[in-house]
């Protein structure tokens, strides 16, 4: 059970590599760009769904998929024109066919009312006499459930890098010769309407699932009269008989009036399990095929099946002693003209086949241009994340010894031009590509959590009545995977704001001369070293005399207190503030952009916001690329060595005496320009000194707290700015207050990470404690 | 001294002893992960006494306790002859700070007396028993015991 869960949990994945997939290529058709490339990829998407699903019984997912699916390819073979409203239709069913993936996976539930009304629009949508004409239907592309490396009969060759390229698992299958068929338009000639030829030749996976040769005859039965004939002489001598290996083909002569599709639904759920072959009608044999190695003897049936043997086969990896032979692959001649590519099968998952003439109606595989689409010849390697942390930690201790060394080996006093030095140096920056290198294998676009976006918006606009258009910028933004997983949030958060907040509705729009669609924007991009990410929107703006009233009447700030434009509107910040009139179900709890604020500090971030009135606003969040190192201050306290996080200072200064004055009996607040801080002694706090010396002495931080109060941070002496590694305390020991994580220094001390928040309210615990006049606002 | 004593049983264990001021104790060699001459350490604020902070061991941030304070035994400052013992327990590493490092013995479970009852309850809680080997009280530490609880220390 423990494989098939492993393998599941490989499905899963592809699920949502698929979805992603579905909603890209459907954010493209409705961006205008319908053509037969999208829709395929659309369309192989959801049908690699489906046969991944059909293989673990996950029936309401298979049959939601189905109707999807059905539709998708009506609209695939130009039987049903592309308009905006199926893309809407489209797209709406990908949420709800997401919802059925997540279901499936045990995570959430699916709306089973809303998901069969939205199956029964997209039956409406088909046409009801959807089977397709196989003379002009293109070829049909069997996209492979993607855990089953497994032969792949296709119309193009980089069809089949496409889909091949999500064959990367690891079940000791081996790979099969690819076969390609290329129809050639003469065959249809010869063709009579409704006769057709399968050819099945079952895998031995098919009966390691429990399917059942018989039972798909006996559908085949149902759509007409047919004729099936055993083709047995692949079957080896007893002594050589693998009992657990398939053998045997049969070739079926249907005659039926319901197409191929009707013919290929009887073979959904065991699709990879056994090659299969549609011909229509009887053709003529080829001269072609008549030259190749023929093993078999013509097969009785009235459309002759041949059999060809990829000799070259034997040299594929092959775990189970099958014989080769049993392993080529069939091919059924389609047609007189047709050619027949074989395609050997290489142990490198993307095998090259030259296609010499695509076929007039194959669809081309090509997938909408994305960055991690491996192109031909590239693989990709899923590599378990610990091992990757496990690197890093190692190269984090590479960095810190390169230091150690380089300044062992400055004590010594050694010239600059010496051999020793100019290795070292080269050293150093060895060891810095490294450690950039290998953060860059941690490193993702920062689009698997923006293709979450679209669906919000689609939600979020229609429960509050808006519309609105999301355009996307800078997907393939990479940052570390630490701080993309914590990005979600926030993402969502400033989204619905935009939209629920931000855009007018429609009619608000038409009055102000706008579109009535809104547009909001989200943006990926990289600035001096930190990843931003912008969130505008082209709606109204803040109200600024709304907010300060608002920011009044919750006594957030005082009624008098003059602020500027920018003050204004970052009023927002603050917790307890909410615009909302109304509290809905999409923002306007009052638990809205403080905390985006909070957690995007924790992240070591800093969000901001402009806004013009009529014009939108702009939500603008800058992070550290990675939480496995942080840009941090060097300073000493009370002779320790302290760093404090750059993030969470906004200034540092040499106090004047006249600055510092009195408050209580024993406080001390520091006037900057105009405002009063409380003045703290890190030393004092962290109880490394008892008494704190003249503040004038030492050097002051000021610094801003999570929920924005301020303070002052008095240290001896600042050392500079560093990037350090981040290190856990509490891996062997536990959590220390007012200290965040613990990094190694050049000299290779410890050094400790200071916890600003937690020094802030240390020190507010403290009893006798003057009540802080700019803190107002943050109580 | 230890091939008379491995003889003398095949339950037999392997100790490792140190001294801590005058007094001799030991700890199981299993858990042992190496030994380390001092190095000055980072001082962790808000920490008991017997936290001496952290050292920076091969890029790990391993936390050193003061053996002899834990024991309530007073301060002395580490000489150049001090080393830290690393100690593995439940999931977590911690240098032990000791005076020396004396030898490593090879006991068997009747050599071992349950601790006496003394007034300490240091010693109560982390002597788990004494060895008498050759006229010498070597108390054994229970090492579990020694470090504190995650939560009981946050405070």
């Amino acid at each position: 059970m423990d494989e098939l869960e492993a393998i599941k949990v490989t499905f899963f994945q592809e699920c949502e590599e698929l979805l992603a997939d579905l909603e890209g290529g459907l954010l493209a058709m409705q961006d205008g760009n319908d053509d037969g490339d999208t829709v395929n990829a659309v369309f192989r998407a959801v049908h690699s769904i489906k046969g991944g699903a059909g293989a673990f019984g996950l029936e309401p997912l298979v049959r939601f998929a189905h109707v999807f699916e059905t539709l998708l390819d009506a609209r695939r073979s130009n039987e049903i024109p592309g308009t905006p409203d199926l893309t809407a239709l489209l797209l709406r069913a990908s949420d709800v066919l997401a919802d059925h993936v997540s279901a499936a996976r045990g995570l959430g539930v699916v709306d089973m009312d809303a998901s069969a009304a939205m199956a029964a629009e997209l039956k409406a949508a088909t046409d009801p006499n959807a089977a397709p004409v196989a003379a002009a239907a293109p070829a049909v592309v069997e996209a492979e459930p993607a855990f089953e490396p497994a032969p792949v009969v296709i119309g193009a060759a980089n069809e089949l890098l496409g889909d091949d390229a999500l064959d990367d698992d690891d079940l000791g299958f081996d790979f099969q010769p690819m076969t390609i068929t290329l129809d050639a338009q003469a065959a249809d000639a010869a063709v009579i309407e409704n006769v057709w030829t399968v050819s099945i030749r079952p895998k031995s996976d098919l009966y390691r699932k429990a399917n059942e040769t018989g039972l798909l005859l006996r559908e085949l039965a149902r759509l007409g009269p047919v004729q099936a004939t055993l083709d047995d002489s692949a079957l080896p001598a007893l002594d050589l008989l693998d009992p657990e290996a398939a053998y045997v083909t049969w070739s079926v002569r249907v005659e039926t009036d319901q197409g191929e599709d009707a013919i290929r639904e009887v073979f959904e759920f065991v699709d990879g399990d056994c090659e299969l072959e549609i011909v229509r009608g009887e053709a003529p044999v080829s001269d072609l095929l008549a030259t190749l190695k023929d093993a078999a003897a013509p097969a009785p049936a009235p459309a002759p099946v041949f059999e060809a043997i990829v000799p070259s086969l034997e040299v594929a990896p092959e775990p189970a002693p099958a014989p080769a032979a049993v392993e080529a692959s069939v091919i059924a001649a389609p047609a007189a003209a047709a050619p027949v590519v074989e395609a050997t099968a290489a142990p490198a998952p993307a095998p090259v086949a030259a296609a010499p003439a695509p076929p007039p109606a194959a669809p081309s595989g090509a997938k909408p241009a994305q960055i991690d689409v491996p192109g031909p010849g590239q693989s990709v390697i899923r590599v378990d994340p610990e091992r990757i942390d496990r690197l890093i930690d190692l190269v984090g201790e590479l960095v810190i010894n390169q230091a150690m060394l380089a300044q062992r080996v400055g004590e010594y006093g050694i010239a600059p031009s010496s051999n020793l030095a100019m290795g070292l140096d080269e050293l150093e920056q060895l060891t810095r590509e490294i450690q950039d290198s290998v953060m860059a294998i941690r490193a993702q676009p920062v689009k698997s959590v923006f293709q979450r976006m679209p669906r919000l918006v689609r939600e979020v606009a229609n429960m509050t009545g808006k519309q609105a258009r999301l355009v996307m910028d800078g997907e393939n933004t990479e940052v570390d995977k630490t701080v993309i997983e914590r990005l979600s949030d926030p993402i969502t958060h400033m989204l619905r704001n935009a939209i629920d907040h931000g855009l007018e509705s429609p009619e608000e729009r038409k009055a102000a001369g706008k579109n009535p669609e809104g547009v909001v924007r989200l943006a990926a991009l990289h600035r001096s070293g930190r990843i931003v990410i912008e969130v505008s929107d082209d709606g109204k703006g803040i109200n600024r005399e709304r907010v300060h009233s608002i920011a009044v009447k919750k006594g957030l700030i005082s009624p008098d207190l003059v602020l500027t434009d920018e003050e204004i509107d970052n009023l927002i910040f603050l917790p307890g503030f909410s615009t909302a009139d109304k509290i809905s179900d999409v923002s306007g709890r009052g638990v809205g952009m403080d905390v985006v604020k909070r957690s995007v500090q924790a992240l070591g971030g800093r969000i901001s916001i402009a806004s013009r009135p009529g014009q939108g606003s702009t939500f603008t969040l800058s992070l550290p690329l990675t939480l496995a190192v942080l840009d941090g201050m060097v300073v000493d306290v009370a002779g320790e060595t302290l760093v404090i996080p750059l993030a969470c200072i906004v200034e540092s200064l040499r106090p004047k005496s006249e600055e510092i004055r009195p408050l209580g009996p024993s406080g001390h607040v520091l006037a900057v320009r105009d405002s009063f801080v409380p003045l703290i002694d890190v030393g004092v706090t962290l109880n490394y000194r008892d008494r704190s010396p003249a503040a004038t002495e030492g050097v002051v931080l000021l610094v801003e707290g999570e929920d924005g109060s301020r303070a002052a941070l008095v240290a001896d002496a600042i050392h500079g700015q560093r990037q350090v590694v981040i290190k856990s305390l509490e891996q062997n020991y536990q959590q220390v207050e007012g200290v965040a994580a613990a990094t190694i220094l050049g000299d290779g001390r410890v050094a400790l990470i200071l916890d600003v928040d937690a020094v802030i309210n240390l020190r507010r615990r403290e009893p006798p404690r003057p009540a802080d006049p700019t803190l107002i606002a943050a109580e | 001294m230890t091939e008379a004593i491995a003889a003398s049983s095949s339950e037999t264990r392997e100790l490792i002893s140190f001294r801590v001021g005058e007094q001799e104790y030991c700890v199981d060699i299993m858990a042992v992960r190496e030994i380390r001459g001092w190095s000055p350490a980072t001082t962790l604020p808000q920490s008991p006494s017997y936290m001496r902070g952290v050292i920076n061991l091969r890029g790990a941030v391993l936390p050193i306790m003061d053996l002899a304070v834990r024991l309530g035994m007073p301060m002395v400052e580490p000489t150049v002859r001090s080393v830290f013992i690393v100690v593995q327990a439940d999931s977590r590493t911690v240098g032990l700070l000791v005076d020396a490092v004396s030898d490593i013995l090879s006991v068997s479970d009747e050599m071992c007396q349950p601790t006496p009852d003394i007034a300490c309850d240091a010693v109560r809680s982390f002597v788990r028993g004494i060895i008498s080997i050759e006229g010498r009280m070597i108390s054994e530490i229970s090492l579990d015991r020694l470090l504190p609880e995650r939560e009981a220390l946050a405070a």
